[in-house]
Protein backbone atom coordinates (compact mmCIF):
# COMPACT_ATOMS: atom_id res chain seq x y z
CA UNK A 1 0.00 0.00 0.00
CA UNK A 2 1.39 3.54 -1.15
CA UNK A 3 -0.06 6.82 -0.92
CA UNK A 4 0.88 10.01 -3.13
CA UNK A 5 -0.29 13.38 -2.29
CA UNK A 6 1.19 16.98 -3.30
CA UNK A 7 -0.26 19.61 -1.16
CA UNK A 8 -0.19 22.95 -3.31
CA UNK A 9 -0.94 26.78 -2.14
CA UNK A 10 0.47 30.08 -1.48
CA UNK A 11 3.36 30.49 0.84
CA UNK A 12 2.19 30.92 4.87
CA UNK A 13 -0.49 28.92 4.10
CA UNK A 14 1.24 25.95 6.44
CA UNK A 15 1.88 23.74 3.29
CA UNK A 16 4.77 22.78 4.04
CA UNK A 17 3.73 21.72 8.18
CA UNK A 18 0.88 19.67 6.64
CA UNK A 19 2.91 17.92 4.43
CA UNK A 20 5.58 17.13 7.43
CA UNK A 21 2.85 16.30 9.86
CA UNK A 22 1.53 13.74 7.08
CA UNK A 23 5.38 11.82 7.03
CA UNK A 24 5.84 12.39 10.26
CA UNK A 25 2.65 10.53 11.55
CA UNK A 26 3.57 7.66 8.79
CA UNK A 27 7.05 7.37 10.20
CA UNK A 28 5.46 7.10 13.77
CA UNK A 29 2.88 4.44 12.04
CA UNK A 30 6.24 2.39 11.25
CA UNK A 31 5.64 3.00 7.66
CA UNK A 32 8.70 4.26 5.07
CA UNK A 33 7.43 7.81 4.22
CA UNK A 34 9.43 10.77 2.18
CA UNK A 35 8.81 14.45 1.94
CA UNK A 36 10.02 16.70 -0.61
CA UNK A 37 9.47 20.24 -0.70
CA UNK A 38 9.10 22.33 -3.93
CA UNK A 39 12.27 24.30 -4.51
CA UNK A 40 12.98 26.46 -6.77
CA UNK A 41 12.73 30.11 -8.24
CA UNK A 42 9.16 31.12 -7.47
CA UNK A 43 7.59 34.10 -7.77
CA UNK A 44 5.77 35.98 -4.35
CA UNK A 45 2.27 34.66 -4.62
CA UNK A 46 3.07 32.30 -6.76
CA UNK A 47 2.51 27.88 -5.61
CA UNK A 48 4.35 26.37 -2.76
CA UNK A 49 4.08 22.90 -3.02
CA UNK A 50 4.81 19.63 -1.37
CA UNK A 51 4.97 16.13 -2.08
CA UNK A 52 4.83 13.31 0.56
CA UNK A 53 5.12 9.45 -0.23
CA UNK A 54 4.03 7.06 2.75
CA UNK A 55 4.24 3.37 2.02
CA UNK A 56 4.57 -0.20 3.70
CA UNK A 57 7.24 -1.21 1.54
CA UNK A 58 10.55 1.01 0.62
CA UNK A 59 10.04 3.85 -1.58
CA UNK A 60 11.46 3.86 -4.79
CA UNK A 61 11.61 6.95 -6.50
CA UNK A 62 10.80 9.90 -3.86
CA UNK A 63 9.66 12.05 -6.81
CA UNK A 64 6.25 11.62 -7.87
CA UNK A 65 5.01 13.33 -11.08
CA UNK A 66 1.21 12.21 -11.09
CA UNK A 67 0.24 11.54 -7.43
CA UNK A 68 -2.46 10.04 -6.52
CA UNK A 69 -4.42 12.86 -4.39
CA UNK A 70 -3.48 16.83 -4.81
CA UNK A 71 -5.29 18.91 -2.58
CA UNK A 72 -4.88 22.72 -4.01
CA UNK A 73 -5.50 25.50 -1.64
CA UNK A 74 -5.52 28.54 -3.76
CA UNK A 75 -6.22 29.27 -7.45
CA UNK A 76 -3.05 28.98 -8.82
CA UNK A 77 -2.24 25.53 -7.93
CA UNK A 78 -5.83 24.22 -9.27
CA UNK A 79 -4.73 25.71 -13.00
CA UNK A 80 -1.05 24.25 -12.33
CA UNK A 81 -1.97 20.87 -11.19
CA UNK A 82 -5.44 19.44 -11.36
CA UNK A 83 -4.09 17.94 -14.80
CA UNK A 84 -1.16 16.30 -12.65
CA UNK A 85 -3.61 14.02 -10.86
CA UNK A 86 -3.37 10.46 -11.90
CA UNK A 87 -6.24 8.82 -13.23
CA UNK A 88 -8.86 7.53 -10.56
CA UNK A 89 -7.05 9.54 -8.40
CA UNK A 90 -8.27 12.35 -5.69
CA UNK A 91 -8.51 16.34 -6.05
CA UNK A 92 -9.31 18.55 -3.06
CA UNK A 93 -10.43 22.21 -3.62
CA UNK A 94 -10.37 24.54 -1.32
CA UNK A 95 -13.50 26.00 -2.22
CA UNK A 96 -13.25 29.20 0.01
CA UNK A 97 -10.63 30.62 -2.06
CA UNK A 98 -11.23 28.70 -5.28
CA UNK A 99 -14.40 30.13 -7.36
CA UNK A 100 -13.15 27.18 -9.92
CA UNK A 101 -13.00 23.79 -10.74
CA UNK A 102 -11.71 21.02 -12.60
CA UNK A 103 -13.08 19.95 -16.08
CA UNK A 104 -11.67 16.21 -15.79
CA UNK A 105 -14.46 13.43 -15.09
CA UNK A 106 -11.92 10.97 -14.31
CA UNK A 107 -11.14 11.51 -10.67
CA UNK A 108 -12.91 12.47 -8.17
CA UNK A 109 -13.06 15.86 -6.87
CA UNK A 110 -13.73 16.32 -2.81
CA UNK A 111 -15.09 20.28 -2.12
CA UNK A 112 -13.64 21.37 1.01
CA UNK A 113 -14.32 24.96 2.56
CA UNK A 114 -11.31 24.83 4.52
CA UNK A 115 -11.43 28.82 5.48
CA UNK A 116 -14.78 28.92 5.99
CA UNK A 117 -14.52 25.70 8.51
CA UNK A 118 -11.19 26.92 10.01
CA UNK A 119 -12.73 30.55 11.16
CA UNK A 120 -16.23 29.22 12.14
CA UNK A 121 -13.63 27.28 14.46
CA UNK A 122 -11.90 30.58 15.17
CA UNK A 123 -9.32 30.96 13.22
CA UNK A 124 -8.83 31.43 9.43
CA UNK A 125 -5.12 30.25 9.91
CA UNK A 126 -5.73 26.61 10.30
CA UNK A 127 -7.46 25.86 7.07
CA UNK A 128 -4.69 24.05 6.52
CA UNK A 129 -5.72 21.70 9.39
CA UNK A 130 -9.10 21.22 7.44
CA UNK A 131 -7.31 20.14 4.22
CA UNK A 132 -5.07 17.90 6.13
CA UNK A 133 -8.21 15.96 7.37
CA UNK A 134 -10.30 15.88 4.66
CA UNK A 135 -7.09 14.21 2.42
CA UNK A 136 -6.68 11.46 5.32
CA UNK A 137 -10.47 11.24 6.23
CA UNK A 138 -10.86 10.20 2.49
CA UNK A 139 -7.54 7.79 1.93
CA UNK A 140 -6.88 6.53 5.94
CA UNK A 141 -3.22 7.13 4.66
CA UNK A 142 -2.22 7.22 8.55
CA UNK A 143 -4.48 7.88 11.38
CA UNK A 144 -6.61 10.63 13.16
CA UNK A 145 -4.89 9.71 16.37
CA UNK A 146 -1.37 10.35 14.91
CA UNK A 147 -2.57 13.24 13.31
CA UNK A 148 -4.37 14.37 16.69
CA UNK A 149 -0.98 13.67 18.54
CA UNK A 150 1.20 15.90 16.25
CA UNK A 151 -1.17 18.98 16.76
CA UNK A 152 -0.81 18.29 19.83
CA UNK A 153 3.16 18.78 19.29
CA UNK A 154 3.13 21.21 16.98
CA UNK A 155 1.60 23.70 19.22
CA UNK A 156 3.02 22.41 22.56
CA UNK A 157 4.75 26.26 23.17
CA UNK A 158 1.00 27.81 22.02
CA UNK A 159 -0.96 25.60 23.73
CA UNK A 160 -3.82 28.26 23.27
CA UNK A 161 -3.96 26.76 19.76
CA UNK A 162 -4.52 22.97 20.15
CA UNK A 163 -7.95 22.92 20.45
CA UNK A 164 -8.94 25.06 17.83
CA UNK A 165 -6.18 22.69 15.55
CA UNK A 166 -7.81 19.65 16.66
CA UNK A 167 -11.36 20.60 15.94
CA UNK A 168 -10.50 21.83 12.43
CA UNK A 169 -8.74 19.21 12.25
CA UNK A 170 -11.71 16.37 13.00
CA UNK A 171 -14.13 18.31 10.71
CA UNK A 172 -11.99 18.04 7.60
CA UNK A 173 -11.72 14.48 8.69
CA UNK A 174 -15.29 13.86 8.72
CA UNK A 175 -16.06 15.78 5.24
CA UNK A 176 -13.28 13.71 3.49
CA UNK A 177 -15.32 10.12 4.90
CA UNK A 178 -18.67 11.78 4.07
CA UNK A 179 -18.64 14.31 1.29
CA UNK A 180 -17.36 12.05 -1.72
CA UNK A 181 -18.61 14.78 -4.69
CA UNK A 182 -18.36 12.75 -8.01
CA UNK A 183 -16.94 15.61 -10.65
CA UNK A 184 -19.33 13.73 -12.80
CA UNK B 1 17.95 5.01 18.78
CA UNK B 2 14.28 6.37 17.74
CA UNK B 3 14.29 7.70 13.92
CA UNK B 4 13.98 11.11 13.36
CA UNK B 5 12.14 12.50 10.47
CA UNK B 6 15.22 14.94 8.93
CA UNK B 7 16.36 17.27 5.74
CA UNK B 8 19.12 15.32 3.95
CA UNK B 9 21.15 18.45 4.34
CA UNK B 10 20.49 18.79 8.07
CA UNK B 11 21.57 14.94 8.66
CA UNK B 12 24.46 15.48 6.93
CA UNK B 13 25.33 18.13 9.72
CA UNK B 14 24.34 15.56 12.25
CA UNK B 15 26.32 12.70 10.79
CA UNK B 16 29.42 14.26 10.66
CA UNK B 17 28.73 15.51 14.66
CA UNK B 18 27.56 11.84 15.65
CA UNK B 19 31.02 10.53 13.86
CA UNK B 20 33.27 12.94 15.89
CA UNK B 21 33.72 16.39 13.37
CA UNK B 22 33.65 19.43 15.49
CA UNK B 23 35.14 22.11 12.79
CA UNK B 24 32.97 22.91 9.86
CA UNK B 25 33.97 25.50 7.49
CA UNK B 26 31.36 26.79 4.68
CA UNK B 27 30.05 29.09 2.64
CA UNK B 28 26.24 28.92 1.69
CA UNK B 29 24.83 27.98 -1.17
CA UNK B 30 21.50 26.53 -2.50
CA UNK B 31 20.77 23.33 -2.48
CA UNK B 32 22.77 22.92 0.56
CA UNK B 33 22.61 25.87 2.60
CA UNK B 34 20.40 24.27 5.54
CA UNK B 35 24.13 22.35 6.61
CA UNK B 36 25.59 25.40 7.28
CA UNK B 37 21.95 26.88 9.19
CA UNK B 38 22.03 23.08 11.16
CA UNK B 39 25.39 23.48 12.17
CA UNK B 40 25.44 27.48 13.43
CA UNK B 41 22.95 25.92 16.05
CA UNK B 42 24.42 22.67 16.45
CA UNK B 43 28.03 23.49 16.35
CA UNK B 44 28.30 25.47 19.45
CA UNK B 45 26.42 22.89 21.55
CA UNK B 46 29.01 20.43 21.18
CA UNK B 47 32.05 23.00 21.65
CA UNK B 48 32.47 22.49 17.74
CA UNK B 49 33.73 25.44 15.31
CA UNK B 50 32.03 26.76 12.65
CA UNK B 51 33.34 29.70 10.42
CA UNK B 52 31.37 31.00 7.46
CA UNK B 53 34.33 31.75 5.83
CA UNK B 54 34.07 34.85 3.13
CA UNK B 55 34.11 32.63 0.15
CA UNK B 56 34.50 28.81 -0.60
CA UNK B 57 38.21 29.62 -1.41
CA UNK B 58 38.58 30.43 2.49
CA UNK B 59 36.83 27.88 3.63
CA UNK B 60 38.37 25.36 1.73
CA UNK B 61 41.65 26.49 3.07
CA UNK B 62 40.67 26.58 6.26
CA UNK B 63 39.61 22.59 6.22
CA UNK B 64 43.38 22.27 4.72
CA UNK B 65 44.74 24.12 8.04
CA UNK B 66 42.39 22.52 10.75
CA UNK B 67 42.89 18.75 8.31
CA UNK B 68 46.92 19.36 8.93
CA UNK B 69 46.62 19.38 12.70
CA UNK B 70 44.97 16.13 12.56
CA UNK B 71 41.54 17.42 13.74
CA UNK B 72 38.20 15.78 11.93
CA UNK B 73 37.35 18.51 9.60
CA UNK B 74 34.72 19.17 6.58
CA UNK B 75 33.11 21.57 4.44
CA UNK B 76 29.59 21.35 2.57
CA UNK B 77 29.19 23.27 -1.09
CA UNK B 78 27.38 22.59 -4.41
CA UNK B 79 28.62 22.51 -7.72
CA UNK B 80 30.18 26.12 -8.81
CA UNK B 81 31.38 26.45 -4.64
CA UNK B 82 33.35 22.73 -5.79
CA UNK B 83 34.93 24.39 -9.11
CA UNK B 84 36.15 27.17 -6.44
CA UNK B 85 37.87 24.71 -3.90
CA UNK B 86 39.02 22.30 -5.87
CA UNK B 87 42.53 24.00 -5.86
CA UNK B 88 42.54 23.00 -2.50
CA UNK B 89 41.06 19.71 -2.59
CA UNK B 90 44.01 18.69 -4.91
CA UNK B 91 46.98 20.67 -2.67
CA UNK B 92 45.28 18.50 0.14
CA UNK B 93 45.28 15.55 -1.67
CA UNK B 94 49.17 16.22 -2.64
CA UNK B 95 49.91 16.67 0.86
CA UNK B 96 48.41 13.69 2.17
CA UNK B 97 45.67 14.77 4.69
CA UNK B 98 42.04 13.55 5.80
CA UNK B 99 39.15 15.84 5.05
CA UNK B 100 35.63 15.37 3.90
CA UNK B 101 34.09 17.40 1.43
CA UNK B 102 30.24 17.26 0.66
CA UNK B 103 28.79 18.23 -3.08
CA UNK B 104 25.25 18.59 -3.27
CA UNK B 105 25.19 19.06 -7.08
CA UNK B 106 22.90 21.51 -9.03
CA UNK B 107 22.92 21.62 -12.90
CA UNK B 108 25.43 22.91 -14.80
CA UNK B 109 28.17 24.19 -16.53
CA UNK B 110 28.65 27.67 -14.66
CA UNK B 111 26.26 28.82 -12.47
CA UNK B 112 24.14 26.68 -14.07
CA UNK B 113 20.69 26.56 -11.87
CA UNK B 114 19.68 25.37 -8.54
CA UNK B 115 17.65 22.46 -9.08
CA UNK B 116 19.49 18.67 -8.77
CA UNK B 117 21.29 16.73 -11.06
CA UNK B 118 24.13 14.55 -11.60
CA UNK B 119 26.58 16.70 -13.54
CA UNK B 120 29.74 17.05 -11.62
CA UNK B 121 30.48 13.20 -11.67
CA UNK B 122 33.59 14.09 -13.73
CA UNK B 123 34.65 16.44 -11.36
CA UNK B 124 34.47 14.53 -8.59
CA UNK B 125 36.02 10.86 -10.31
CA UNK B 126 38.10 12.42 -12.58
CA UNK B 127 39.96 15.44 -10.84
CA UNK B 128 38.18 19.05 -10.55
CA UNK B 129 41.67 20.10 -9.53
CA UNK B 130 45.07 19.57 -10.97
CA UNK B 131 47.45 16.76 -10.71
CA UNK B 132 47.85 12.83 -10.96
CA UNK B 133 45.24 12.49 -7.29
CA UNK B 134 41.87 10.60 -7.23
CA UNK B 135 39.13 11.49 -4.17
CA UNK B 136 37.15 8.17 -2.89
CA UNK B 137 33.54 9.67 -3.83
CA UNK B 138 30.62 8.00 -1.71
CA UNK B 139 26.96 8.99 -3.36
CA UNK B 140 24.15 8.04 -1.36
CA UNK B 141 20.62 7.25 -2.67
CA UNK B 142 18.41 7.98 0.49
CA UNK B 143 19.02 10.28 3.33
CA UNK B 144 19.73 7.41 5.59
CA UNK B 145 22.60 6.18 3.45
CA UNK B 146 23.33 10.14 3.29
CA UNK B 147 23.80 9.85 7.50
CA UNK B 148 25.62 6.38 7.34
CA UNK B 149 28.01 7.36 4.17
CA UNK B 150 29.34 10.74 5.92
CA UNK B 151 30.25 8.78 8.52
CA UNK B 152 32.29 6.50 6.89
CA UNK B 153 33.99 9.41 4.84
CA UNK B 154 35.75 10.46 7.92
CA UNK B 155 36.92 6.73 8.79
CA UNK B 156 38.34 6.33 4.95
CA UNK B 157 39.82 9.51 4.77
CA UNK B 158 41.82 9.05 7.96
CA UNK B 159 42.09 5.46 6.92
CA UNK B 160 43.95 6.42 3.76
CA UNK B 161 44.57 10.39 4.72
CA UNK B 162 42.98 11.45 1.54
CA UNK B 163 40.36 13.73 1.29
CA UNK B 164 36.65 11.87 0.38
CA UNK B 165 33.88 13.48 -1.61
CA UNK B 166 30.22 12.84 -0.76
CA UNK B 167 28.19 13.25 -4.08
CA UNK B 168 24.62 13.71 -3.74
CA UNK B 169 22.32 15.67 -5.89
CA UNK B 170 20.16 18.54 -5.17
CA UNK B 171 17.28 16.01 -3.75
CA UNK B 172 19.43 14.20 -1.48
CA UNK B 173 19.71 17.27 0.42
CA UNK B 174 16.34 18.96 0.18
CA UNK B 175 14.23 15.79 0.94
CA UNK B 176 13.14 14.85 4.30
CA UNK B 177 13.04 10.78 4.94
CA UNK B 178 13.61 8.72 8.48
CA UNK B 179 17.00 9.03 9.95
CA UNK B 180 18.42 6.69 12.53
CA UNK B 181 22.31 7.44 13.55
CA UNK B 182 24.09 4.49 14.33
CA UNK B 183 26.74 4.59 16.91
CA UNK B 184 30.25 5.54 14.87
CA UNK B 185 33.18 3.44 16.05
CA UNK B 186 34.75 4.81 18.27
CA UNK B 187 37.20 7.51 17.47
CA UNK B 188 40.35 5.82 19.38
CA UNK B 189 39.49 3.42 15.94
CA UNK B 190 40.84 6.52 14.07
CA UNK B 191 44.50 5.73 13.22
CA UNK B 192 47.18 7.83 14.91
CA UNK B 193 48.43 11.11 13.42
CA UNK B 194 51.66 11.67 15.14
CA UNK B 195 54.03 10.83 12.05
CA UNK B 196 52.53 13.53 9.88
CA UNK B 197 50.27 16.22 12.53
CA UNK B 198 52.07 19.80 12.91
CA UNK B 199 50.33 19.61 16.66
CA UNK B 200 53.63 20.73 17.48
CA UNK B 201 57.09 19.63 17.56
CA UNK B 202 58.59 19.59 20.97
CA UNK B 203 60.53 16.40 21.49
CA UNK B 204 59.83 14.95 18.55
CA UNK B 205 60.68 14.80 14.46
CA UNK B 206 58.97 18.17 12.47
CA UNK B 207 55.70 17.20 10.91
CA UNK B 208 55.20 18.96 7.94
CA UNK B 209 52.13 18.91 5.84
CA UNK B 210 52.67 20.08 1.87
CA UNK B 211 52.14 19.61 -1.65
CA UNK B 212 55.28 21.17 -3.28
CA UNK B 213 58.50 18.75 -3.91
CA UNK B 214 60.75 20.91 -5.91
CA UNK B 215 62.53 17.73 -6.28
CA UNK B 216 61.50 15.61 -9.68
CA UNK B 217 62.30 12.78 -8.14
CA UNK B 218 60.19 13.08 -4.54
CA UNK B 219 57.52 14.49 -6.38
CA UNK B 220 57.38 11.19 -8.50
CA UNK B 221 57.98 9.13 -5.40
CA UNK B 222 54.78 10.89 -3.79
CA UNK B 223 53.40 9.91 -6.87
CA UNK B 224 53.64 6.72 -6.66
CA UNK B 225 52.85 6.67 -2.89
CA UNK B 226 49.34 8.05 -3.98
CA UNK B 227 48.74 5.80 -6.07
CA UNK B 228 49.39 2.69 -3.85
CA UNK B 229 46.58 3.85 -1.97
CA UNK B 230 44.34 4.30 -5.31
CA UNK B 231 45.38 0.57 -5.83
CA UNK B 232 44.35 -0.35 -2.48
CA UNK B 233 40.82 0.87 -3.20
CA UNK B 234 40.29 -0.93 -5.94
CA UNK B 235 40.83 -3.97 -3.85
CA UNK B 236 38.82 -2.91 -0.46
CA UNK B 237 36.96 -0.10 -0.71
CA UNK B 238 34.73 -0.68 -3.89
CA UNK B 239 30.70 -0.51 -2.64
CA UNK B 240 27.42 -1.00 -5.12
CA UNK B 241 24.15 -2.31 -4.76
CA UNK B 242 22.01 -4.24 -6.97
CA UNK B 243 18.67 -4.69 -8.19
CA UNK B 244 16.36 -7.09 -9.81
CA UNK B 245 19.38 -9.22 -11.15
CA UNK B 246 18.22 -12.73 -10.20
CA UNK B 247 15.25 -13.29 -12.91
CA UNK B 248 17.29 -13.07 -15.77
CA UNK B 249 17.33 -9.50 -16.72
CA UNK B 250 17.42 -8.50 -20.46
CA UNK B 251 18.72 -5.26 -19.68
CA UNK B 252 21.30 -3.97 -17.34
CA UNK B 253 20.84 -0.39 -15.94
CA UNK B 254 23.77 1.14 -14.22
CA UNK B 255 22.75 4.73 -12.27
CA UNK B 256 23.58 5.92 -8.74
CA UNK B 257 21.46 8.76 -6.48
CA UNK B 258 18.18 9.92 -6.71
CA UNK B 259 18.77 8.39 -10.13
CA UNK B 260 18.70 4.48 -9.33
CA UNK B 261 15.56 4.74 -7.23
CA UNK B 262 13.24 6.42 -10.18
CA UNK B 263 15.07 3.47 -11.72
CA UNK B 264 14.18 1.30 -9.39
CA UNK B 265 10.65 2.22 -9.88
CA UNK B 266 10.89 2.09 -13.35
CA UNK B 267 11.67 -1.87 -12.79
CA UNK B 268 8.78 -2.31 -10.90
CA UNK B 269 6.54 -0.76 -13.55
CA UNK B 270 8.21 -2.88 -16.40
CA UNK B 271 8.05 -6.01 -14.39
CA UNK B 272 4.59 -5.73 -14.30
CA UNK B 273 3.57 -5.56 -18.21
CA UNK B 274 6.15 -9.02 -18.25
CA UNK B 275 9.83 -7.53 -18.95
CA UNK B 276 12.74 -8.29 -15.93
CA UNK B 277 15.35 -5.39 -16.14
CA UNK B 278 18.10 -5.20 -13.93
CA UNK B 279 20.35 -2.80 -11.75
CA UNK B 280 23.54 -1.91 -10.51
CA UNK B 281 23.63 0.95 -8.21
CA UNK B 282 27.34 2.28 -7.79
CA UNK B 283 27.62 3.72 -3.97
CA UNK B 284 31.52 4.53 -4.45
CA UNK B 285 31.34 6.29 -7.99
CA UNK B 286 35.26 5.97 -7.76
CA UNK B 287 36.70 3.58 -6.85
CA UNK B 288 34.19 2.48 -9.58
CA UNK B 289 32.09 -1.10 -9.34
CA UNK B 290 33.76 -1.77 -12.78
CA UNK B 291 34.24 -5.88 -12.31
CA UNK B 292 30.72 -6.18 -10.99
CA UNK B 293 28.85 -4.43 -14.19
CA UNK B 294 31.31 -6.16 -16.69
CA UNK B 295 30.07 -9.85 -14.63
CA UNK B 296 26.23 -8.80 -14.82
CA UNK B 297 27.09 -6.91 -18.89
CA UNK B 298 28.43 -10.25 -20.09
CA UNK B 299 25.30 -12.20 -19.09
CA UNK B 300 22.45 -9.71 -19.95
CA UNK B 301 24.23 -8.56 -22.98
CA UNK B 302 23.01 -4.88 -23.05
CA UNK B 303 23.81 -2.50 -20.76
CA UNK B 304 21.91 0.97 -20.20
CA UNK B 305 23.54 4.17 -18.36
CA UNK B 306 20.68 6.53 -16.75
CA UNK B 307 21.75 9.88 -15.45
CA UNK B 308 20.83 13.30 -14.70
CA UNK B 309 23.76 14.67 -16.76
CA UNK B 310 24.30 14.79 -20.78
CA UNK B 311 26.45 11.50 -20.01
CA UNK B 312 29.42 11.26 -17.81
CA UNK B 313 29.41 8.13 -16.05
CA UNK B 314 28.28 6.27 -19.41
CA UNK B 315 32.21 6.62 -20.11
CA UNK B 316 33.20 4.31 -17.05
CA UNK B 317 30.55 2.03 -17.86
CA UNK B 318 31.17 1.53 -21.59
CA UNK B 319 34.76 1.36 -20.00
CA UNK B 320 33.75 -1.14 -18.18
CA UNK B 321 32.34 -3.31 -20.38
CA UNK B 322 34.56 -2.93 -23.01
CA UNK B 323 33.18 -2.44 -26.71
CA UNK B 324 31.74 -5.59 -27.75
CA UNK B 325 28.96 -4.89 -25.08
CA UNK B 326 26.68 -1.72 -26.50
CA UNK B 327 26.07 0.66 -23.32
CA UNK B 328 23.46 2.91 -24.13
CA UNK B 329 22.24 6.02 -22.41
CA UNK B 330 19.53 7.96 -21.37
CA UNK B 331 19.56 11.27 -18.90
CA UNK B 332 18.31 14.40 -18.26
CA UNK B 333 20.10 17.55 -17.45
CA UNK B 334 19.38 21.22 -16.34
CA UNK B 335 17.62 20.21 -12.76
CA UNK B 336 15.28 18.71 -14.71
CA UNK B 337 13.95 14.91 -12.96
CA UNK B 338 12.94 12.17 -15.21
CA UNK B 339 9.72 10.36 -14.19
CA UNK B 340 9.41 6.88 -13.97
CA UNK B 341 7.43 6.47 -16.38
CA UNK B 342 9.82 8.67 -19.14
CA UNK B 343 12.54 6.01 -18.04
CA UNK B 344 10.59 3.19 -18.61
CA UNK B 345 10.07 4.01 -22.10
CA UNK B 346 13.70 4.95 -22.51
CA UNK B 347 14.15 1.72 -21.68
CA UNK B 348 11.98 -0.22 -23.97
CA UNK B 349 13.11 1.89 -26.50
CA UNK B 350 16.72 0.41 -25.92
CA UNK B 351 15.29 -2.94 -25.42
CA UNK B 352 14.09 -2.63 -29.38
CA UNK B 353 17.09 -1.22 -29.98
Amino acid sequence: MQNEVMFAGFGGQGIMLIGQMLAYAGMGEGKNVVWIPSYGPEMRGGTAYCTVVVSDKDIGSPIIDRPESIAVLNRPSLDKFHTRVRGNGLLIINTSLIDATTDRSDIDVLNVPANQIAMEAGTGKAANMCVLGAYVGRTKAVTLESLRGLVRYQFKSKPQFIDVNLRVLEKGYELGEQLATKNN
Amino acid sequence: MAKKLMKGNEAIGEAAIQAGCRNYFAYPITPQSEVAEYLSRRMPEVQGHFVQAESELGAANMVFGAAATGELVFTTSSSPGVSLMSETISYIAGAQLPAVFVNIVRGGPGLGGILPAQSDYFQATKGGGHGDYRLLVLAPATVQEAVDLTMLAFQLAFKYRNPVMILGDGMIGQMMEPVEFKPPPPAADLPSVETWATTGAKGRKCNIAHSLFLDPEALEKNNHVLAAKYKVWQKDEIRFATYNLDNNPRLLIVAYGTMARICSTAIDELKQKGVEVGLIRPITLYPFPAAAILQHAKKIGKVISVEMSMGQMVEDVQAAVGHDIHVGFFGRAGGIIPSPDEVVQALEAELRA
